[in-house]
Order: structure tokens, then C-alpha cells, then sequence
């Protein structure tokens, strides 16, 4: 396992199976009556959120109380960012205060490689500019692999703002090592330059995407964008983009309906489809902790000498 | 490498444990029993069936990972493959009997203790083991032993079973 979770565009397909893997068995553990377990007692994570976040904050929280961890949280609006402290400086303090494991939400690509660079903490991306949202994409991954099985030869749709999207990223980093074929569809302009060299079919032809896809996984439309002038209106987004039942009859019959949430109804997605036997949308938040607590287990530090104890 | 027990030796060993079982809970009715993994899984089948084929019920069985639960998480450098627990049934008021292979510093059985009570809050839980090697480091104790024997530092016991290893025989080692 490497030190830390930075994206996926670093980690190979054993590094991701054991994550998935340990995660089943964390799955299994929610459960139960009890959904606390000790593992990490006496280990500290600090929770840096330097951006909104309520599912991924809540997400990691959980996890982290799940397997007993100690916990600190840092959010922007509370915190001395806004009485104009910089990343750096914010670092020093948390490496002064000897945390653990650091999960860190930062609108700058780089700030967790930043942090990771400058403290022996481990490092967790929660999402960090456009770039990446590594856990995301794992549960994303879990929730199709516990529905398929495996990844090979499986058709999956990504459709939505790639050029703003870190979801999308990761998603396509973790599923083309898996060995997945991957389809984007997006309007032309959400679809960043250099795209091409990313090894996936690229179309702004929602049928065609869509057309014996195994599962999609539909972005949120940042509906700030709209303001920017990518899209024209928020009609035509969901008229030409948008997913309703009959776009959904144009998959494969064994299919998944995805979307990380939170979600814009009537927008990318129809009321109907977002609440289909199909859509596994609410299975994606649960497998979210269960995928969590899994990054936390395995990264979490340990001590550097060689010794096995027989218990 | 000393023999300790050999196939029938165990085989017998076990069938004494069974009815010492049903004798102390009255029968079958009440029992649970959970296995530590690996080698205590297959025990725990051996004990289930022979519980069945005396009583005509077959108890129901689970199986426990204490890789969760270990006290030395910090120590361990590599994070150890874990098997996974299950426990299929209602822990609550049930009898339990907990099988394990040795019974060494008692670690392993306070962390399956402490996850079986996650589970719930069982009448009363009891240990079965294979071999009670003594130098405990905690205050636990054996309600069933197939064999006590003490050991020097520098000895260890193998407890192998068909299921595994191929041969149903436990040995005691010296380390080189």
C-alpha cells in the first residue's frame, strides 16, 4: 500500500482490489447491531474541509467514528482561513499538533500533495480543485463491482461536466485500470483539452453513450456554470443531456443507474429514473463509509520496525 | 518435533469434548457455536457435526476474524489480510462455545469475547480449545481442553487439521 491516498491516477489495480476487498468486510460490519469497531483506537485524523462538503465530511466522520478513531474537524467558514491564514501556515499547526492522518477538501489541485509533501502525517484527498476525489470513485467501483463482479469487458457511462468534474477524473483514472471500457459524453464545451489522451470513447451523443451501457454515472450539473456560459440554459442541458426513462431503456438490460449526489431533479437526471428500482444512488452513499473506513484502515500509520506478535 | 496427538487421538479427543458440552447445557438446544479463525472454524465444524449426530439437532455455527479487534494494531507493520466474521444467527441469550486451536496469552480470546459482544449479550460464553500451552498474559481461562501441556519459550505447538493441512495431527516444534 503506498503512504497515501493523493488520486488514482497512482494506484494500481492490487492497490485498489485490497481497498475494495477490506471493504466488503467493513460493509459487513454496518450491518451490525453494533457499528462500532476498535481499530484505530489511539490513531487522530484531522478533518480539513477547506471547501463545502456535507456527504463527503459526513462520510469520512462516520468512518472514522466507526473504527473508534480520535477525530478533529476544520471547516473553511470556522476556521483561521478566514482571518487570512495560509495553507502553509495552517499545516504547521496541524503537524505541531501531531495528528495521525490528515483528510483534506481544497479547492486548489495539489493542496494534499502539498501537505503530503511537507508532514510525515498520512494524506487523504477528499477532493481537491478539478483534479481528484479518490474515495468517490472507489465507492463508485465498489458499487459496481459488488452488482458485476469484475470490470472487464463492462461498459460504463460517465456523463456530465468532465471539465470541472474531480468525480469524473478519478472515475476514469480507477476504472480504465480495472480494465473497464469507458464511454464520456458531455456537451463540447465541459470536455476539457487533452481529453483524448485520457484511452476512452468521447461523444456528445447522449443515445449513443447510453446505447448496451452497463452502468452510468451521471455528475451533478454545477449549476454555477450555467451562469459562465458552458451551457446554454438549464432546459436545453436537461432536453439534450438529461436522463428519463427512455434513455435509460437504451442500455443493456442488466444495468446500474449512478450519481454521486447531491442531486439537481429534472436537471441531469429525471425524478423517475432517480428513484428506479435501478438507480443504486442511496446503496452508493452507504458503501461510501464502508469504502472510507477501508482508505482509513489500510493507510493508517503503523510502526516502522519488523514485529510480528502471535496473539 | 514431538507427537502429541495423532488422527484417532483427536478424533476421540473431540467426541469427549462434544458430550461435555451437552452435558454442561443441558443439550443442544440453547448452543451457538463460533469459531476463531482459521484453524478454529473447521474445529468448530467438527463439533457441530458431532453435536448433531448425537443430539439430532445441529446447533447453529459461526465464524470469527479478531483482526479488528487485535490490541496491537500500531505494532503489526503490514495490515493483515482480514477473513471476515460471521455470525448468521441471534447472539442474544444463546450459549455460546468459542473454538480455538491453542490457547496461548489469552489475547486472541478477549478480542473475540469483545466482538461477540458487539454482536449482543449471549447467556454465557465458553471456551473450547486443543491444546492450553499456559503462560497466559491476561485472566482467561478454558472451559473444554483436548490437551494441557506446558511449553518452553523456545517450543511451539501445530495444531494441523485435514481441512487445511492435509492430516489431522497436532506436533510440538522446537524453533531453530
Amino acid at each position: 500500500m503506498k503512504k497515501h491516498l493523493l488520486g488514482l491516477q497512482s494506484y494500481g489495480s492490487d492497490e485498489i482490489f485490497e481497498i475494495l476487498d477490506h471493504a466488503s468486510t467493513f460493509r459487513q460490519v454496518l450491518e451490525r447491531d453494533v457499528k462500532k469497531i476498535p481499530t484505530l483506537r489511539g490513531v487522530t485524523i484531522a478533518n480539513l474541509f477547506f471547501e463545502p462538503s456535507t456527504r463527503t465530511r459526513i462520510s469520512f466522520e462516520l468512518a472514522e467514528k466507526r473504527l473508534s478513531a480520535d477525530i478533529v474537524n476544520f471547516s473553511a467558514s470556522s476556521s483561521s482561513l478566514v482571518k487570512g491564514e495560509s495553507l502553509r501556515d495552517t499545516v504547521e499547526n496541524i503537524r505541531a499538533m501531531k495528528v495521525d492522518m490528515v483528510v483534506i477538501r481544497h479547492s486548489a489541485v495539489g493542496a494534499p500533495h502539498f501537505i503530503a509533501r511537507r508532514c510525515d502525517t498520512v494524506v487523504i484527498n477528499g477532493g481537491d480543485g478539478a483534479h481528484e476525489h479518490p474515495t468517490q470513485a472507489l465507492l463508485d467501483l465498489y458499487t459496481i463491482r459488488e452488482r458485476f463482479g469484475e470490470f472487464k469487458g463492462l461498459k460504463v457511462t460517465l456523463v456530465g461536466d468532465a471539465l470541472h468534474s474531480r468525480v469524473i477524473r478519478s472515475n476514469i483514472f480507477g476504472l480504465k485500470t480495472l480494465g473497464a471500457e469507458v464511454t464520456l459524453c458531455a456537451p463540447a464545451t465541459l470536455i476539457p483539452t487533452g481529453a483524448e489522451t485520457w484511452g476512452i470513447e468521447i461523444t456528445h451523443d447522449i443515445e449513443e453513450a447510453l446505447t448496451n451501457a452497463n452502468v452510468v454515472n451521471i455528475m451533478r450539473l454545477q449549476l454555477e456554470r450555467q451562469s459562465s456560459g458552458y451551457i446554454p440554459s438549464l432546459r436545453e442541458y436537461a432536453a439534450i443531456w438529461g436522463i428519463d426513462k427512455n434513455r435509460v431503456g437504451l442500455m443493456d438490460k442488466d444495468r446500474l443507474i449512478m450519481h454521486p449526489g447531491p442531486l439537481n431533479r429534472g436537471v441531469e437526471i429525471t425524478q423517475e429514473v432517480a428513484d428506479s428500482e435501478e438507480s443504486v444512488i442511496l446503496d452508493q452513499v452507504t458503501n461510501g463509509v464502508a469504502v472510507r473506513m477501508a482508505v482509513l484502515y489500510l493507510l493508517a500509520p503503523r510502526q516502522k520496525e519488523e514485529k510480528h506478535e502471535e496473539i | 518435533m514431538v507427537e502429541l496427538l495423532d488422527e484417532t487421538q483427536l478424533e476421540r479427543s473431540l467426541n469427549r469434548i462434544a458430550h461435555e458440552i451437552l452435558e454442561r447445557n443441558h443439550g443442544a438446544g440453547n448452543l451457538g457455536i463460533i469459531g476463531i479463525r482459521n484453524r478454529g472454524v473447521h474445529l468448530a465444524e467438527r463439533l457441530v457435526n458431532l453435536i448433531e449426530k448425537k443430539e439430532k439437532t445441529r446447533p447453529p455455527m459461526g465464524t470469527i476474524d479478531i483482526t479488528l479487534y487485535r490490541d496491537d494494531f500500531k505494532e503489526i507493520t503490514e495490515s493483515p489480510y482480514i477473513g471476515g466474521t460471521e455470525i448468521p444467527f441471534d447472539v442474544d441469550d444463546k450459549d455460546i462455545i468459542l473454538v480455538d486451536d491453542v490457547l496461548y496469552t489469552g489475547r486472541t480470546v478477549r478480542a473475540a469475547v469483545d466482538e461477540i459482544i458487539d454482536f449482543g449479550r449471549p447467556k454465557t460464553i465458553q471456551l473450547a480449545v486443543i491444546i492450553d500451552r499456559g503462560h497466559r498474559e491476561l485472566p482467561i481461562c478454558a472451559d473444554y481442553i483436548v490437551k494441557q501441556i506446558s511449553l518452553k519459550d523456545t517450543e511451539y505447538v501445530e495444531v494441523r487439521v485435514k481441512e487445511v493441512d492435509g492430516e489431522d495431527r497436532i506436533v510440538k516444534v522446537e524453533m531453530d
